[in-house]
């Protein structure tokens, strides 16, 4: 089966965030495609590589990286979204004369027509959320 | 499988508290461009974006209401808002936003998209959407 995978919330605060990448595991394991994650809301927040969290625990951020290497998943985050909460690309850090940028290798930015076309693509849209 | 399928929004937060409403109307706003058969549904708490009468001004936020009354100039023509989430909240379809379109097979004809269904009605509408995006 074809999926498409929707993280709506941020990393550490909520669960949702966990959920959604053993989902897109599980998934994987069992042969299903996984089409695109597409990151809105606070899910944004897990595509900034400036985390650190303490070493016993999991490291969100990069274990979607890792994920995204070994598959070649397409991890998409929303631009307005991300404007908004400040995670940058280069293109973006340069558009808005920002001094830094903080995406994740394996993240892009992008706009809401992904999210639509992963809808009209997939054979299932499934959302991680409050 | 046709090229067009059946996108259900499905709203479940109160346009103030969190960003959910806002985002979700965003993703509504530039869907419609997509030509699919589009469909809202608000539920739990949801039903409050569609009071009369909010403002998130005040919060610092943009007031975003006015987009809900201009959905139906992106072509949305079916809001279904259940039933039960009204009653349980002491609502009434007379507390709701006027929502209108206009249906071109019925000469132009300005009608409402509010639809007031069961929660049994909507359980069978979400059964029916080929995509279901809940906010």
């Amino acid at each position: 089966m074809k999926l498409g995978i929707v993280v709506l919330e941020g990393p550490y605060q909520h669960e949702a965030a966990d959920t959604a990448y053993n989902f897109a595991v599980a998934a994987l394991e069992k042969g299903h495609e996984v089409f695109r994650v597409f990151f809105y809301h606070d899910g944004v927040n897990n595509a900034t590589r400036l985390m650190v969290p303490p070493q016993d625990d999991r490291h969100i951020q990069q274990r979607w990286s890792e994920l995204a290497e070994k598959h070649n998943l397409d991890l998409v985050v929303c631009v307005a979204a991300a404007q908004r909460r400040g995670i940058l690309d280069e293109d973006e850090q340069g558009r808005h004369g920002k001094d830094a940028n903080n995406i994740a290798p394996g993240f892009r930015i992008s706009g809401l027509g992904q999210l639509i076309e992963a809808g009209i693509q997939c054979d299932r849209l499934v959302f991680f959320g409050d | 499988m046709s090229d067009v399928k059946k996108f259900l929004y499905v709203n479940r937060k109160a346009p103030h508290g969190t960003i959910y409403a806002l985002e979700s109307l965003e993703v509504v706003l530039i869907g419609a461009a997509f030509e699919q058969d589009v469909a809202l549904a608000f539920l739990d708490d949801g039903v409050f974006q569609l009071l009369k009468g909010w403002d998130t001004s005040e919060l610092g936020s943009k007031n975003f209401q006015p987009a809900y009354t201009a959905l139906g100039d992106y072509d949305i023509q079916k809001v279904y808002v259940e039933r039960e989430s009204l009653e349980e909240r002491g609502l009434s379809e007379d507390d709701l936003l006027e929502m209108v379109y206009e249906d071109e097979d019925d000469d132009w004809a300005e009608k409402s998209s509010i639809r007031i269904v069961s929660r049994e009605e909507l359980a069978k509408i979400m059964q029916d959407s080929d995509v279901v995006l809940s906010f």
